[in-house]
């Protein structure tokens, strides 16, 4: 097999699973777009606040120690123990994004029921700066390490089959072979719980049309507050995903800024729309800096995804899976 | 003539259904949009069990936002109730969510049927089995009652709702409402968009539910003429307030009413223009 396209396979494939990656981010958006119409322009802080809070609990630091200390006098910032199982870790953040989800639907979305879309992405906004805010007084702005035990480093099965096959070893991450059945076993049982359950059911409704859902009985607030609770886990699960890989700091949250492109092409209001997006982002961005970019001078990475986007929007504005507006004649 | 109905106000209903409890009681309501805009000016009603009452009236008349004021469906779009009073069975229900409301046995089927488009008919139908708690049996039980009602919906119970046809989509949200369990239903127009044949169809099957299976009906119908040949009992709602009511029958033989809503006079049919300027002079007059 010709050299080029045994590398161009190794980079689809390291392609498909960064797409993986933009999906987990872009899964978020879609769950509280779906059911409230909000795009929510905090999803990215929210990872980052959940991979914050989550290395934050690991490392048995004191949430709030600099306000604490500047008030009081006192010098606390650790928790008498310095590391706190994984898992336990991970359920208690679990716990503090149900919180947060409903703190945001009290304190904000409770008051702008039946308001215009423009005027809930604007609060959506000040959420995000909010957030950003709060991550930072409560943990301090350092950047950390995550490790919740996912393996990491070359996958060695892989390379040594693909050397066997090609005489090329291909070079693919443990933690993105992790990062991809996670998102997989996600996905599936995402789709699952709206698909056969009750409140799923409820969810899909609300998505479909608030006073009507209203009229028979379910709670809008409610099914908000569920669907931003598990809007917080999928950020929760993004951020372990993305904090692992390259270190839970600031700029964190600019990953929503990929997921944008992400959600154009597959829908804002499909699950595994947001998924095959991400697929196709991935493969397509690597693909064509490895192709087309040598010969414009590379970087393409930062556009092509747009790129990508906006021709979709021009050819299928509710993108590949999006719901089709229904319009009887 | 106006005051000749209004004389049976206080006593009510019609002799078979005296003696029937009251179960809907709205008591001079005023209803206020966005602060400022004034829609019901005081309107009082009574529902009865166990019968149809009808509320009748054109155009923003006011008749959906008094379903949606009992129903507390107001809120979400701005609306508020600011004075008088509604209870349901001698209890205040104005401060209630809508799922407390259905908790109780109160349902609202809305305007231009709202079924959840992307949803099949049949997950439509389980939506409304939403705030039950008495097991998956009794939920199964009432599916199959409601599929008897509609046989039609049986047959399209996968095809999404918003791909069915108007008809079918009113079958739906009315089933829906049923999956609730309810004692009563609030009706908001039912004959919207229907071809006249479906109309009958779908009162027609009110009218059984209503008989066989006991249901309280509270339906809002611009359409004054099927409205009154099944109901038991009208209210005319005319810029906010009641201006007319009394049993069905009544109803269907005040000469007013024949001209303002029915079409007809004794004088044999008149142009619209003249029927016009007459209602003007009367509300003047009156």
């Amino acid at each position: 097999m010709p050299e080029q396209l045994v590398f161009a396979m190794e980079v689809s494939l390291n392609g498909l699973m960064t797409g993986v990656m933009y999906a987990l981010v872009a899964l978020g958006f879609v769950l509280i777009y779906k059911a409230s119409g909000i795009f929510n322009y905090a999803q990215g802080v929210m990872a980052l606040f959940a991979a914050m809070t989550l290395v934050g609990i690991q490392e048995g630091r004191v949430p709030f120690s600099h306000l604490i200390n500047a008030i009081f006098g006192t010098e606390v910032h650790h928790l008498p123990w310095h590391s706190v199982p994984a898992l336990f870790a991970i359920l208690l953040t679990v716990g503090v994004m149900i919180a947060f989800a409903w703190l945001v639907q009290k304190v904000v979305f409770k008051h702008l029921v039946g308001q215009e879309p423009i005027i809930l992405f604007m609060a959506t906004i000040g959420l995000a700066y909010f957030l950003e805010g709060v991550a930072d007084l409560m943990w301090g702005s350092e950047i950390r390490t995550l490790d919740v035990g996912l393996p990491q480093g070359i996958n060695l099965v892989i390379d040594e089959t693909t050397f066997n096959w090609f005489g090329y070893g291909f070079f693919i991450d443990n933690l993105d072979i992790v990062a991809s059945v996670v998102a997989a076993i996600l996905v599936a049982g995402l789709v699952a719980f709206a698909q056969y359950t009750k409140q799923g059911r409820a969810m899909r409704a609300v998505a479909d049309d608030h006073q009507a859902a209203l009229s028979v009985g379910i709670s809008l607030n409610f099914v908000w507050i569920l669907v931003w609770s598990l809007a917080g886990f999928v950020a929760l699960v993004a951020g372990i995903m993305w904090g692992s890989k390259s270190g839970v700091q600031f700029s964190l949250s600019l990953i929503a800024l990929k997921a944008l492109p992400v959600l154009m092409l597959g829908g804002f209001t499909s699950i595994p729309g947001a998924i095959v997006g991400g697929l196709i982002i991935g493969v397509g961005e690597a693909l064509f800096e490895f192709t087309i970019g040598p010969m414009i001078g590379g970087a393409t990475e930062n556009w092509f995804a747009y790129v990508l986007a906006l021709v979709f929007l021009v050819f299928r504005p509710q993108g590949l899976f999006g719901e089709k507006i229904i319009e009887r004649v | 003539m106006l005051d000749q109905v209004h004389e049976t106000h206080g006593d009510g209903f019609a002799p078979e259904d005296q003696g029937a409890e009251t179960l809907l009681e709205v008591n001079n309501i005023e209803v206020i949009y966005n602060h400022v805009i004034l829609v019901l000016k005081g309107v009082s009603l009574k529902v009865p069990k166990g019968g149809i009452t009808a509320l009748l009236g054109g155009n923003g008349a006011g008749k959906t936002t008094t379903l949606k004021a009992i129903s507390n469906l107001l809120h979400s779009e701005r609306g508020e109730v600011t004075k008088g009073s509604i209870s349901y069975r001698g209890e205040r229900v104005q401060d209630l969510s809508p799922s407390d409301l259905v908790d109780r046995g109160v349902i609202q089927v809305m305007e231009g049927r709202h079924c959840f488009e992307h949803l099949t008919i049949e997950e439509n139908l389980m939506t409304g089995s939403y705030t039950r708690k008495d097991g998956r049996g009794a939920i199964a039980a009432d599916l199959e009652m409601v599929y008897e009602y509609f046989p039609r919906l049986k047959e399209r119970r996968k095809s999404q709702a918003g791909y069915t046809s108007g008809g079918e989509q009113q079958m739906c949200a009315i089933g829906r409402a049923l999956m609730s369990r309810p004692e009563t239903i609030l009706l908001d127009e039912p004959s919207m968009g229907l071809a006249p044949q479906l109309v009958e169809q779908i009162f027609g099957i009110v009218k059984s539910l209503n008989e066989e299976e006991g249901y309280t009906f509270l339906l809002a119908e611009q359409n004054t003429n099927v409205a009154l040949r099944f109901a038991h009992y009208g209210y005319i709602l005319e810029s906010g307030r009641v201006v007319m009511d009394g049993p069905a029958k009544e109803l269907r033989e005040n000469p007013d009413v024949k001209e303002f809503y029915l079409g007809m006079s004794d004088e044999g049919r008149k142009s619209f223009r003249d029927v016009r300027s007459y209602r003007r002079r009367k509300r003047w007059l009156a």
